[in-house]
């Protein structure tokens, strides 16, 4: 296919297949697919799955209570900071699917394992390497999606976002990393290239790691190793809306982040300059200096955009300066997303 | 697409024609814009800043990265692409022909020593090993 491919955390990826602006216009208006088979697939089965999972995860699991309902959380270390983000899908009551990302999977997994064999040791944490991922977004996956797979319609035509159904050997989740309409499918893995191809034919184009990136940046969704870490707390991390600290339950990390309130916020900012603004770049603030976690050019909105991590005394509107190269550059900052369903929010 | 024969080359991905009058006009390779991808934003030297060998002089922006441009031989600014701040997808489209910068060499001999293509092939093809 042309693809241009870079070593991503082992797996060979696509950075892109031609143009990185071209597919990511192609995702905004008509409809993409990713390959996103590194990501790791985890079911967690066995009697007090969901208890377990109370206890492992910042967001409460509880707020799942339909089969196929899905959670956006945290899973924390002791300390409050950030150990991988994750979704976690629930299926019944003795199994619910957890999708983290490539880079961490093995240290996640190990985790579970350890919070596991202390809390819950009949549990099985079975990771599903046999599974591969393709996510179809943009306006029109739908409409593409049920016609590279006319049987599939009837199954997940009426998924609402952020639900998905389990189809025995395949599973159609109505999420995605790109604020546009979409799909995430698993399936067999030796059933993949089939289903791409068909996808092909039904007009749906390949998209790159590159235009993924933008994608989920103009969204205003977090990368984790970029917007979050081992170090960093998910309250200064722009993720307060996904951590339950309201409720009785305690949870891995829960005190740590009651001990030490947030003393930073991740906000968004539009370059006033001309320039692009990249990740660790300085934020000066009137309040103190800050630092831009993800930074790139959004080809939505033709200027460079960022996110973060800055005192929180600055303010929604506020002009602060970044360093970009060797000059200070004006950037506004602003509430993200940025781009949604198609439409420029700034 | 293969190297113009009649360019010479730096080990740095710039491209330099040097024209009927002496001046010499400055663009980054097929190569150098292939590595990049799309251009988003170009910075431009300014006319009559001098400039000496491998000095950092303009800066090119993809939505990958920023790659600093650097002055094939020493010289004086005489001239910058204007288009390509509106434009700077031309640098993807036609890179031999969006070029960046012209410049008067202090010694024309200077350019004689580059690259030609084949030699640019050769450091191309060293670099990707």
């Amino acid at each position: 296919m042309g693809a241009k491919m870079i070593d991503f955390g082992g797996w060979d990826m696509p950075l892109h297949y031609g143009s990185q602006l071209e597919e990511h216009q192609q995702v905004r208006t008509d409809a993409g697919m990713f390959d996103v088979s590194h990501m790791r697939v985890v079911d967690l089965q066995g009697d007090g799955v969901r208890d377990f999972l109370r206890y492992l995860l910042a967001n409460n699991v509880d707020k799942l209570q339909s089969t196929g309902r899905a959670l956006y959380s945290c899973m924390l270390n002791p300390e409050g900071g950030v150990i991988d983000d994750l979704i976690v899908y629930f299926i019944n009551e003795k199994m619910f699917r957890l999708v983290v990302n490539a880079g961490t999977a093995d240290k996640d997994i190990a985790w579970m394992k350890e919070q596991a064999a202390a809390h819950a040791p009949k549990l099985e944490i079975k990771p599903r390497t046999d599974l591969a991922m393709i996510a179809i977004q943009g306006p029109k996956a739908a409409e593409k999606l049920w016609q590279a797979m006319p049987g599939l319609k009837n199954l997940a035509g009426d998924l609402k976002p952020f639900t998905a159904v389990n189809m025995g050997t395949m599973f159609a989740a109505r999420t995605g990393y790109t604020g546009e309409d979409g799909f995430e499918i698993m399936l067999p893995a030796q059933a993949a290239a089939f289903f791409w191809e068909a996808l092909s034919k039904a007009g749906v184009k390949p998209i790159g790691l590159g235009a993924r990136d933008t994608l989920r940046l103009e969204a205003g969704m977090n990368l984790y190793g970029h917007d979050m870490d081992e170090t960093i707390s998910p309250l200064e991390a722009g993720l307060a809306w996904t951590v339950d600290l309201k409720s009785e339950r305690d949870f891995i990390g829960k005190a740590a982040l009651l001990a030490k309130p947030a003393t930073r916020k991740l906000v968004g900012l539009v370059l006033q300059d001309r320039g692009v603004m990249r990740d660790h770049q300085v934020v000066k603030t009137s309040n103190g200096d800050g630092e831009i976690t993800s930074g790139s050019f959004s080809p939505s909105l033709n200027l460079s955009i960022a996110l973060a991590r800055i005192p929180n005394a600055v303010q929604i509107g506020d002009i602060v300066q970044v360093s970009v190269r060797d000059k200070l550059l004006n950037a506004k900052v602003v509430k993200y997303p940025f781009v949604r369903n198609g439409k420029g929010l700034v | 697409m293969s190297n113009p024969g009649n360019l010479k080359y730096t080990a740095t991905h710039e491209w330099v024609k040097t024209e009927a009058d002496g001046t010499i006009t400055v663009g980054i390779t097929q190569h150098a814009q292939e590595l990049l991808g799309d251009m988003v934003f170009v910075e431009s030297p300014e006319v009559g800043r001098k400039l000496k060998a491998a000095e950092e002089c303009a800066v090119v922006e993809s939505v990958k990265a920023a790659a600093d441009i650097y002055a094939p031989v020493a010289g004086v600014v005489t001239a910058f692409n204007g288009e390509l701040t509106n434009e700077p997808e031309k640098i993807n489209a036609d890179p031999y022909g969006a070029w960046l910068f012209k410049m008067k060499p202090d010694n024309a001999a200077d350019v004689a020593g580059l690259m030609d293509a084949t030699a640019y092939q050769a450091h191309v093809d060293s670099e990707a090993h």
